[in-house]
């Protein structure tokens, strides 16, 4: 991939990126155990984790290379993602990437069943991404990954990073035991809010028991990878039907690898209908499309490919040129290269927003 | 009349019947069921459409008979469907002697008194067998032009658990429409139950969505290419993501789905249509890009969703082009419904039209 990079990788150093979305794996099934205390270590070495899908410690829909991953990714000695040598040589440094936010999925706690397993998880994966990637690598940022469906523990995870501003976000499950914007999850956007740190909401496609879509499983891959659009449509439509947005004003979202060219058709889709349900949802004082200008911001990956580059640009014209976050998804086969991704020429006002200054206003990075 | 527009409506919703204007239709054996277990006094009516919930009822229609309708929104021909609540029932024989009924009610009470409307054929889409059954039972009445199906149900519609379903609505020369709802067996998207009913409606397109996806990348087109199928009260807006999203995951994912041998929105085209209603987008500047966004209006089809909500008495939402009106009302729905294709109610003119480019 570093032999497609045109020469003005330059210009993108000046761009000052900001990557929203990389992805750092595990090494090895037991990469968290020096972050688990020994009841965890021997609890997973017999039980294992305890998620809601048929398989062990694999996807039911396999994906088209090994692991969804860029084949070219991958280390000698571990998954695509997990060496942090090969992430400079091969992402940061070619292309200039100033600050990289990982959103560390796979086993973390997000889909544990077991409620202390799952905050201990949670807690390990966080300090793991600290010794590992945050301390030895200042270009990266963490974000802090929650036991959601224990609320008390997830407030408690958030507020032991609050203060620690190698960490630039609340990562929670896209796939939670109930609806994202009901009311257990409310203590962990009151947390967020009060802490000042965004909630990333990235899909996975691990199983929370209910089917990808509202209609069912889906039998193949190239219908479950469409689901993360809906999937993140739903998100977006509860936390703010919900009141979320409400209640928490203050609060701010990231739609990480959810798409963002539906954004538009969701907020006038709310908007249309919120007179003939008006009277049922008397906690929403705006229109839900103000809510979703209020407190979202959106990845750009996997960015959309129209034939016509340009109606790209007017559904960012309806979002904001101030709400695009660049994302790569690195090491993800469907990465997307900074270089070659808007089919139409964007100002340099735009492109330095877009590829870093939002990013950097969302997150307060320097 | 001659020479008013001809006008087709493809969302058309006919009262509901009481269970005791079905028993007419019963058997002895269901007969006493329904009677004993006093189902006769159960409303069934669907949760996605609370009989008094503004989504359904439109106050400004309640006086409105069925053909004071049709002469209101000047419908030359209606395709009327009964969303009947017996469609969620478990018991499949039960449900399938009450979805009997209800298409037979259907013929006999509408369809004889109203010349202008067609029927749908209200099947369970949790039962392929039943289904074919109830449409080979049918299929010989030429009134019946559409078979429909509940958009939100428990197993994907493009499975290969409903082709049996498909195979015999293509071979009838009826269109399958799937309209907005739920059976309810499953929350309205992966994240689970919302609170509101808001969100449960809002979430329909979503549905729609997979929809769409699943009959494409589960092949549906390529082992039925002569299928039409029809989304109702599923808006429209939402399109535009769809198209450019499957067409670039079929660039990376395309080994896996051979059956799809070219851009999946190139197979979709001319087989899969969109009733107007619900227009989401506000306003004409935003009809106006989603159009140019999806590429056309050819898969947009009339409809007024009486006496739900959402039409509001606007036959054509402004902003639509003047040009494509002939193809909005008539046009595309005759590539639409193959049955109103040669439906001797249509005229000779429309019915020779071509496809418009």
């Amino acid at each position: 991939m570093n032999t497609q990079l045109r020469p003005e990788s330059g210009e993108n150093t000046r761009l000052r990126l900001v990557d929203c979305d990389i992805h750092p794996a595990q090494r090895t099934a037991g990469a968290l155990y020096p972050y688990l205390e020994r009841r965890w270590v021997d609890h997973l070495e017999s039980f294992g984790t305890h998620i809601r899908q048929a398989l062990v410690g694999q996807l039911a829909y396999p994906r088209m290379s090994d692991g969804g991953m860029r084949v070219d990714a991958k280390p000698e000695d571990g998954p695509a993602g997990s060496s942090l040598e090969l992430m400079r040589e091969q992402h940061l440094d070619p292309l200039g990437i100033e600050i990289g936010h990982l959103i560390a999925l796979g086993r973390g706690g997000m889909e544990e069943r077991n409620p202390e397993l799952s905050a201990a998880m949670a807690r390990a994966v966080n300090d793991w991404q600290l010794a590992e990637w945050l301390e030895p690598e200042p270009r990266l940022r963490g974000g802090i990954v929650v036991p959601q469906d224990v609320p008390e523990k997830a407030v408690a995870e958030i507020e032991r990073h609050a203060d620690d501003p190698r960490f630039v976000q609340v990562i929670m499950s896209t796939r939670p035991n109930e609806t994202i914007g009901a009311r257990k999850y409310w203590p962990i956007y009151r947390a967020a809010e009060a802490a000042g740190l965004p909630v990333g909401l990235h899909p996975a496609g691990y199983s929370s028991g209910k089917p990808s879509t509202g209609g069912g499983w889906p039998s193949f891959y190239f219908q479950e990878h469409y689901t993360f659009v809906p999937g993140s449509q739903a998100l977006v439509t509860s936390l703010v039907i919900e009141g979320v947005l409400e209640a928490f004003p203050r609060l701010k979202v990231a739609i990480i690898e959810g798409g963002f060219s539906w954004a538009p058709a969701l907020g006038w889709r709310m908007d249309r209908h919120f007179d003939t349900f008006r009277k049922e949802v008397p906690h929403l004082k705006m229109k839900p499309s103000e809510y979703m200008k209020r407190h979202f911001w959106w990845a750009t990956q996997p960015m959309e490919e129209p034939k016509n580059g340009r109606h790209v640009e007017e559904v960012i014209d309806w979002i904001g040129w101030d709400r695009i976050l660049y994302s790569s998804d690195y090491p993800h086969w469907d990465y997307d290269n900074p270089n070659f991704i808007f089919k139409f020429p964007l100002d340099p006002e735009r492109r330095a927003a877009v590829f870093g200054g939002n990013a950097r206003a969302l997150y307060g990075h320097a | 009349m001659t020479d008013a527009p001809f006008r087709i409506d493809c969302d058309f919703h006919l009262p509901q019947a009481a269970v005791t204007e079905l028993l007419p239709y019963l058997d002895e054996y269901w007969t006493r069921q329904i009677t004993d277990r006093a189902m006769h006094r159960m409303p069934f009516r669907l949760s996605s459409y609370p009989p008094n919930a503004p989504l359904t009822r439109n106050p400004a229609y309640d006086d409105l008979t069925v053909s004071g309708a049709l002469d209101r929104f000047d419908l030359s021909l209606a395709v009327a469907s009964m969303l009947h609540g017996v469609v969620a029932l478990h018991n499949p024989d039960m449900r399938a002697a009450l979805l009997r009924a209800v298409n037979d009610h259907l013929a006999a009470v509408w369809l004889e008194a109203e010349p202008r409307l067609r029927g749908a054929i209200l099947v369970s889409g949790e039962d392929p067998a039943a289904a074919v059954e109830e449409i080979e039972r049918l299929a010989g009445d030429r009134r019946f032009v559409q078979v429909t199906l509940l958009a939100m149900q428990e197993v994907p519609h493009g499975a290969r658990f409903h082709w049996p379903v498909y195979e015999a609505a293509a071979r009838h020369g009826l269109a399958v429409a799937f309209h907005a709802g739920s059976l309810y067996r499953l929350p309205p998207a992966v994240s689970g139950w919302p609170s509101y009913q808001f969100e449960d409606y809002v979430l329909q397109s979503s549905g729609f969505e997979n929809i769409l996806v699943g009959l494409l990348g589960e092949g549906v087109f390529h082992k039925f290419p002569s299928l039409r199928v029809v989304f109702q009260e599923s808006g429209f807006s939402w399109l535009p993501t769809t198209l450019w999203r499957i067409d670039k995951t079929w660039r990376g994912v395309r080994q896996e789905v051979p059956w799809l041998d070219r851009p999946p929105s190139q197979i979709m085209d001319g087989r899969v249509f969109f009733g107007l209603q619900p227009v989401d987008a506000p306003g004409p500047a935003a009809l106006e890009q989603v159009l140019r966004h999806i590429g056309g209006t050819g898969m947009l089809l009339f409809s007024t969703d009486f006496p739900h909500r959402q039409f509001d008495g606007d036959p054509v939402p402004e902003g639509f082009p003047d040009d494509a009106r002939p193809g909005l009302f008539a046009g595309n729905a005759l590539r639409a419904y193959p049955r109103l294709a040669t439906d001797p109610a249509v005229p000779e003119r429309l019915r020779t039209e071509e496809e418009p480019a």
